[in-house]
């Protein structure tokens, strides 16, 4: 299945577990902030659970993205960037909600949400004062998840909400996955393993 | 605390493991004091009025473009309105990155021998059910006395706290809030000095 979300909108689709999505930039400065529910459709991506169990502040390959309720969600199989932005949260955004809402969702379930494509640089002052980084992703960089469970996901290609350039547009690309894992750590095998015992 | 706390003024104790729901109007102010030190305080505001109008850590950490919370932190709703701010603060920095322990996360970190440990999330759905506020409602907290570093290569640890004994933070209500309270039960990392701990609400309003 082959999409491409111009810049500036928001789009959804069902991922059965199995099956892999890649996001493609299709200019400078894309952004694809993701939401994901799993699916029991209440069950969402959680970021402070997947940042703390992986000791990481920022997505990258070899991550599983991880929900509520301790299972996983996605992983994070491939990138051709080493940081994705989860700090900073998405623009209030009525085509997002709207797409939420096709699926019987709303504000309730504003979670956290994963701006891939996008860095916002950690200084080591002491209020870890952040700032975005213009250009971190260039038109032809990727991420491929792996959804380890039947997910909704969620796009929204609005800008960061920390730019100021133009909004770009983000191709789709679903297919089973290849197989193989990146290398992960104990606690996302834990979950992997969990995950498959018990849904997958 | 066993009942929800709606009097004109507030002074309890919180058992580690217990939490507490509170409604506090605008203009009040809640202390929040870590008496023994090192002593997580799970904390999560809605807007009195609808709880969809909830705190929202990423929203609130963008808009002050910094990931540490400590006095003159706004702490903004997932509609940007402004649910409190921290008035005052003898700790210095608090967190809004770690989220709240979890049965479930228990498990994920340190192995299924802690699947039936009491924990936040536990509190959170204990202490939110008769202001409706249930799985959905839930969102990701902030953590009172708790140090969760982040470093500019993007790594992120769990530390000892950088609390004492004695040392409060204040927050004084922008319009009528709930606060959902869980004092941190976990045992498995240094959050709580390996040792949970009672705090003091005081309430003036």
């Amino acid at each position: 299945m082959n999409h491409d979300i111009p810049g500036a909108a928001a789009w959804s689709a069902p991922v059965r577990a199995g099956r892999s999505i890649t996001l493609t930039a299709l200019a400078d400065d894309a952004n694809a902030a993701v939401l994901t529910i799993g699916s029991d459709r209440l069950d969402r991506l959680n970021i402070p659970d997947t940042l703390k169990s992986q000791m990481s502040a920022r997505i990258r390959t070899g991550m599983v993205l991880m929900s509520d309720r301790g299972l996983a969600l996605a992983t994070v199989v491939a990138s051709t960037l080493d940081w994705h932005d989860c700090l900073t949260g998405g623009r209030p955004d009525r085509l997002l909600l709207l797409e939420l809402a096709k699926h019987g969702f709303g504000a309730a379930d504003l979670h956290s949400c994963v701006n891939f494509f996008s860095k916002v640089a950690i200084s080591g002052d002491r209020r870890a004062s952040l700032a975005f980084v213009p250009a971190h992703a260039r038109a032809g960089d990727t991420v491929t998840l792996r959804a380890e469970q039947d997910l909704l996901v969620f796009i929204s290609t609005a800008p960061h909400p920390l730019s100021d350039g133009p909004a770009a547009g983000v191709a789709v690309h679903i297919e089973a996955a290849a197989p193989g894992d990146p290398e992960l750590r104990e606690e996302a095998l834990r979950a992997l393993e969990l995950t498959r015992e018990l849904i997958a | 605390m066993t009942m929800t706390e709606t009097s004109a003024a507030l002074d309890t104790v919180v058992e580690p493991g217990d939490g507490a729901l509170l409604t506090v109007p605008a203009g009040g102010r809640l202390q929040i004091v870590d008496l023994h030190g090192n002593q997580a305080v799970d904390t999560l505001l809605y807007d009195a009025h609808d709880i969809d109008n909830r705190y929202s850590a990423f929203d609130t950490i963008r808009e002050q473009r910094a990931v540490y919370l400590s006095t003159g932190s706004r702490l903004v709703s997932t509609r940007l309105d402004e649910l409190a701010v921290i008035s005052d603060d003898t700790c210095g920095r608090h967190d809004t990155l770690g989220g709240a322990c979890s049965q479930e996360s228990n498990v994920i970190r340190y192995g299924e021998h802690t699947r039936h440990q009491h924990a936040c999330r536990q509190t959170f759905l204990w202490y939110g059910a008769p202001a409706g506020i249930g799985q959905r409602q839930l969102t990701h907290n902030l953590n009172f006395f708790m140090n969760v570093p982040v470093t500019s290569g993007g790594d992120l640890r769990f530390d000892d706290g950088l609390s004492a004994p004695g040392r409060y933070v204040e927050l004084t209500a922008s319009r009528d809030i709930l606060v959902l309270i869980s004092n941190c039960p976990q045992v498995n990392n240094p959050c709580n000095g390996w040792n949970p701990t009672p705090i003091q609400l005081l309430g003036r309003w």
